[in-house]
């Protein structure tokens, strides 16, 4: 094989379960493309087993899951299972929004998302930016290169 | 043979019978046409002799001569891909538009059982997808691995992740049965069908054509496609037009067979509203789906299973054991045709439940969600409502003569349904039984097809 410049990794994306607000998506879409990812965006109202479905195919490396809704916790219960199940164990697994109803404390909720297998978890307030130097932290530290 | 070029000889060797249509492409008109038993299993030439004989004289005077082909069983895929939902389902959409059957689908690595299974189906060939374009290449490669130890020589198209390509060149070296083609799911929901259903073509002329024992007509004609993928030609060529005529718009087409039905769809059918949430594999502009148990002879037992007998009953003004015993006479006969008029109700009531079934499976779905935010609409598949006109062939349907319009009326969504049928359609009929003749002369005299569709099929 000729040696050739290592391609962006790939991301899945998408807002989990019965969720469909749009327009999140399409800034973090935007933002994760900009950053030099190769995002695969699956939209809104998107089941678990779609995005381990994508996952699959362009062998993705990472999964970023938003919720704004307020059923995040609901939706994502077993998310890492049926990743570990469908022998994507390793892939990154980042959920972010509005995770839960009402004003519950972040670390809470951060604790429960982490105990559920995800890597990293954003409230509220995070902005893309915060999520795009996690993601290339990430990888670096599990070695896989950034296109630019 | 061949003294006038715009004289086309346009034949179709079909599992029953050989089917001949004599086309003037200049005048345009169709000048005669006739049928005769198919003979595949001794030699496929005695049977279009028969046909070409009841044609007359000037069939003798065709420059051209065009044939497709289902006979044997017709071109019989397995569609193997990575995920079900994504490439295997993508190559079984690209397995059915190039007119293929699809005889079995299998996804993820293919083991040992399943390669037992895929000898078992005897496919004429396998196409092969896996991975997007840079993604997942180590299931393909497996897969191909697999392929090329477990079933030697059965044709092979691969059209898989481009990133593979090097390495399932050097497991296939030395085949020439096996061609590659652009993939058939380069992204997640983008297909890209084309390339593969060349290819799936290519090999059919080159490969399949002669297995089947059809070559022996290499002589005196040009067996140029499978006969479903030339009605798709027609149906596509209708729908579009040609040049500065203009087509008949999004389309639908039902051909209610003996033993299958097959549905035809030109249209984007994408989601009526911008409050429709759209799921799944996005769907080619030209679809077709076939389906195997839906026929009025050979499968109708499977249809009598499927549908509601009391209320093809009712339509057919009818017994349900008046329809059952139809349809258990008809299975063991499938040269039995309605003689009288309750038969003839029964028949085509039985068609109409047939034709809702299948063009209900061809069509999308709207199912209707309940999210914090309110209700919304998820659709998956095509959205045919906006549809204006379908067109239905076939022998049944030909020879339903007035009852033509009742068959169709199963391709009409009923009120409420989720299933989303075309809402308010007008019906043609192919009473000439010309939509694969027409397929075949779309190649050369586009025009003239076009000309003649639109001059035959006749509203109902």
């Amino acid at each position: 094989m000729s040696p050739s410049p290592a391609p962006p990794p790939t991301m899945i994306l998408g807002v989990i379960g019965a969720d469909c607000h749009a327009v999140g998506n399409k800034i973090l879409e935007l933002a994760f493309r900009e950053a030099g990812f190769n995002v695969v965006n699956l939209g809104v109202m998107v089941a678990q087993e779609e995005f381990i479905a994508a996952a699959i195919e362009t062998k993705a490396q990472a999964i970023v899951v938003s919720s704004l809704y307020g059923h995040g916790e609901m939706d994502c219960r077993g998310f890492r299972e049926r990743c570990v199940e469908a022998g994507l164990g390793r892939i990154l697994l980042y959920v972010g929004g509005n995770l839960v109803v009402g004003k519950a404390d972040f670390a809470g909720v951060e604790a429960k998302f982490r105990a559920m297998g995800f890597d990293r978890v954003f409230g509220p307030g995070s902005g893309p930016e915060h999520g795009i130097a996690a993601l290339r932290e990430d990888l670096a530290a599990r070695g896989a290169a950034l296109g630019q | 043979m061949g003294s006038s070029p715009s004289l086309y000889l346009l034949g179709d060797v079909g599992s029953t019978f050989t089917k001949l249509c004599l086309v003037d492409a200049g005048a345009p008109a169709v000048l005669a046409s006739a049928a005769a038993p198919t003979t595949v299993g001794t030699d496929v030439n005695a049977g279009f002799d028969a046909a070409l004989g009841r044609l007359g004289p000037r069939a003798r005077e065709a420059g051209r001569i065009l044939v497709s082909s289902s006979a044997a069983g017709g071109l019989r895929i397995a569609a193997v891909g990575l995920v079900p939902e994504l490439t295997m389902k993508a190559a079984r959409i690209a397995a059915l538009g190039a007119g293929g059957k699809v005889v079995g689908a299998f996804s993820f690595r293919l083991t040992a059982q399943d390669l037992a299974g895929l000898r078992e189906l005897r496919p004429d060939m396998i196409l092969l997808a896996g991975g997007t374009d840079g993604g997942d290449t180590e299931h393909i490669i497996h897969n191909a691995g697999a392929l090329a130890a477990g079933l030697p020589g059965v044709p092979v198209v691969a059209a898989g992740n481009r990133e593979a390509r090097e390495e399932l060149e050097r497991i296939f070296a030395g085949r020439p049965e096996v061609r590659f083609a652009a993939n058939v799911m380069p992204e997640v929901r983008r297909l890209d069908l084309d390339p593969a259903r060349a290819c799936i073509r290519e090999l059919f002329l080159e490969r399949i054509v002669a297995a089947k024992g059809l070559d022996r007509l290499r002589s005196r004609a040009e067996v140029v496609r499978p006969t479903p993928e030339a009605v798709l030609r027609a149906v596509a060529l209708l729908s579009r037009g040609h040049g500065g005529s203009p087509g008949l718009g999004e389309l639908l087409a039902v051909d209610v067979g003996g033993a299958t039905t097959d549905v035809y769809s030109c249209a984007e059918g994408r989601p009526s509203s911008p409050a429709v949430v759209l799921r799944g594999l996005p769907e080619p502009f030209e679809k077709r789906t076939v389906e195997a148990d839906i026929g009025m002879r050979h499968t109708i037992a499977h249809l009598l299973e499927q549908c509601d007998v009391e209320e093809v009953a009712r339509a057919a003004r009818a017994t349900a054991d008046e329809v059952r015993a139809w349809a258990g006479a008809v299975a063991g006969d499938p040269g039995h045709l309605p003689a009288s008029e309750r038969e003839h109700r029964i028949d085509a009531a039985l068609a109409a439940a047939g034709c809702r079934l299948a063009v209900a499976r061809h069509c999308g779905w709207l199912e209707e969600c309940y999210t914090p935010e309110g209700r919304v609409y998820v659709q998956e598949g095509k959205d045919l409502g906006p549809v204006r006109c379908v067109v239905g062939s076939g022998g049944p349907l030909a020879a339903g003569g007035p009852r033509a319009g009742e068959v169709l009326a199963g391709a009409r969504r009923a009120p409420g349904e989720s299933r989303l049928l075309p809402s308010a359609p007008e019906f043609l009929i192919d009473r000439r039984y010309l939509l694969w003749a027409m397929g075949l002369l779309a190649d050369h005299e586009p025009a003239a097809a076009l000309e003649l569709m639109k001059r035959h099929l006749e509203p109902c």
